[in-house]
């Protein structure tokens, strides 16, 4: 397999051990209509210099970082160890450092270290943060040999200046030499020309077809260049596995990729597939392809569009099962006809504490335990993976596996009723109404015992 | 007081198909939790363990796992075990399709 995966230029080196792991970039990177700045040379920087880096080898456990190449955080920066957002200061582009975030089963939002770094500093700086992790971090548990922990333990203000005098040492130890190697990296990541032309068609289909306008809506993002468009692919068929599609679907994708993308493709963490540029004119031919192979579903940043871990159903650590439970919230809401109506909702599915579904940053998020042998769901609302990141709030208890849908549906019926407008999302009233209307919609008979 | 063993059942995976497997008395795996060799005396499950985990150019992942005893053969005790008797609820695939076809 690791043969097969070198022929096509893939590799596994740090994809697991203690050590930094691969570095991900947001998935809309060098297409992005607000981006500052391509984050890949960034990631691939990063990913050069750690990779056998003699002195991060034995961190205790794996180590995390994430660019985002604009303001907007698509990569769950902080929720990893390291986060990167790209900011612009009086002209110059620069990072955020964000450290100590992560998920599993101590969740934390990171905190900001340093609220604007040159880019030329980075290496040295993530060198500094690295190294005075590897003095200050706990060895002794293994559940606490993350930075998460020593920034909670320590203060993020103790943690900052340390660094920030390493990093006075640290700095004079670097010639120029990764400046560089960057531009090096840059040049292999120089975007596809991209083709000018007339955007009629794209215009005619959206007014005439309204399944195309449907799918335009949801699917597609804004790209830098106005005569294109980035097209999210969703593989999130309602009923359907998150996530999974077959190996027909898999070259279909990689035909139109290949046919109207200038040759590229990407898979999410959403678990969808993004074809990063496309001219608005093939859009209508690419919507009709994906028609005919079942991948045309109109429903990213909706309520079926759930992250959902593998579960019980094939994880070996799991508590219990994740895919059936998005499988089913994704047809009742199909069934309902409510979705476009709810609009931006993300709810995301763990089977187990260590929360490779991210359910800490859902809308709402499911975790699946077991309890005295039998499977048992419980619910947080108000997570949120972007630059205005926040763990979310237990409810209160957990539902047995024939009662998630059922309150999940409560919620969002809740939700429908208070909200202040059609444009309020459900992350909106929750921050402005809090737990409060949404427990009560939830739990009713314990409210009714408190009255 | 040390909890009282209760009986136990040897399961893995097919290192190359993946399917749930179960050792049996014979040595062999069966895909078939009935088939499985209940063991009932907690040093002939670590023994039977070990006899299990030799075979590990065939198989991946085993452990005990506790199973009681029905009219069929061994049942599961923890729903987990139910679940991997069964395979995988989102697709019918590995041994499920396998049975289909029979
Ligand atoms: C199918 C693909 C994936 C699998 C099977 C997977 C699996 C896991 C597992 C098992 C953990 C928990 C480890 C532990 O705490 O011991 C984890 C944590 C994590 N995953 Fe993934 N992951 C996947 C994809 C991704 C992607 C694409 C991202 C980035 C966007 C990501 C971001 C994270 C982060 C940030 C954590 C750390 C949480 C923490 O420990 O604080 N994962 N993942
Ligand atoms: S959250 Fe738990 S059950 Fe889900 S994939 Fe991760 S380890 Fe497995």
């Amino acid at each position: 397999m690791l043969d097969a995966l070198g022929e096509a230029g893939l590799h596994a080196i740090q994809t697991s051990g203690t050590t930094t792991r691969n570095t991900t970039a947001d998935h809309f990177a060098g297409a992005a209509a607000d981006e500052l700045t391509d984050p890949r040379p960034y990631a691939e920087l990063i990913r050069q210099w750690s990779t056998d880096h003699p002195e991060f080898q034995f961190l205790g456990r794996k180590f995390k970082i994430a660019v985002t190449g604009s303001p907007n955080d698509r990569a769950v920066t902080k929720a990893h160890d390291v986060g990167l957002r790209m900011v612009e200061q009086n002209g110059e582009i620069g990072f955020e450092v964000i450290v100590g975030g992560g998920l599993g089963r101590t969740p934390m939002v990171g905190k900001i270290i340093r609220d604007f770094l040159p880019q030329a500093d980075l290496l040295p700086y993530l060198e500094s943060v690295l190294s005075v992790y590897n003095v200050l971090g706990r060895r002794d548990n293994k559940y606490k040999a993350r930075i998460k922990i020593t920034v909670q333990e320590n203060g993020i203000d103790k943690i900052r200046e340390l660094v920030e005098a390493r990093f006075e040492e640290r700095r004079r130890e670097f010639d120029g030499t990764d400046q560089a190697l960057l531009a090096e990296i840059k040049t292999h990541f120089t975007p596809p020309a991209l083709r000018s032309g007339a955007t009629d068609a794209y215009q005619a289909a959206y007014n005439a077809d309204p399944v195309f306008r449907a799918w335009a809506d949801t699917n597609l993002a804004a790209h830098r260049d106005a005569d294109h468009a980035i097209v999210t692919i969703s593989i999130k068929s309602h009923g359907a596995t998150p996530g999974d599609a077959s190996a027909e679907q898999i070259r279909v994708m990689a035909d139109l990729a290949e046919e109207f993308g200038y040759d590229e493709l990407r898979i999410s963490h959403q678990q969808n597939v993004i074809i990063p540029h496309v001219h608005k004119s093939d859009l209508p031919a690419i919507h009709a392809r994906l028609k005919e192979h079942a991948l045309a579903t109109a429903n990213i940043g909706l309520i079926s569009d759930i992250i959902a871990c593998p579960g019980m159903d094939y994880c070996a650590l799991a508590t219990a099962r994740s895919i059936p439970v998005a499988q089913q919230i994704a047809s009742r809401f199909d069934e309902l006809k409510l979705e476009h109506d709810i609009g931006h909702l993300q709810i995301k599915i763990s089977g187990c504490i260590n929360a490779c579904g991210h359910h800490h940053v859902a809308h709402i998020g499911i975790l699946g335990l077991d309890r005295a042998g039998v499977e048992n769901y419980q619910i947080t609302l108000g997570g949120d993976a972007t630059e205005t990141a926040e763990i979310g709030k237990r409810t209160g208890p957990g539902f047995a596996y024939d009662e998630i849908v059922p309150a999940v549906e409560r919620l969002v019926e809740a939700y429908l009723a208070i909200r202040s407008s059609d444009e309020e999302t459900f992350l909106e009233t929750y921050r402005r109404l809090g737990m409060e209307p949404f427990k009560s919609a939830l739990y009713p008979e314990a409210q009714k015992k408190v009255a | 007081m040390a909890r009282p063993f209760t009986p136990k059942v040897i399961t893995a995976n097919d290192l190359l198909e993946g399917d749930v497997i179960y050792f049996m008395s014979d040595d062999s795996w069966t895909r078939d939790l009935s088939q499985a060799e209940l063991i009932v005396d907690e040093a002939e499950a670590q023994l039977r363990l070990l006899d299990a985990e030799r075979q590990n150019i065939r198989i991946v992942g085993a452990y005990l796992a506790d199973a009681t005893a029905g009219e069929q053969g061994p049942e599961p005790v923890h729903f987990r075990e139910d679940f991997r008797r069964k395979g995988p609820s989102n697709y019918s695939h590995g041994k499920q399709e396998a049975e289909a076809h029979v």
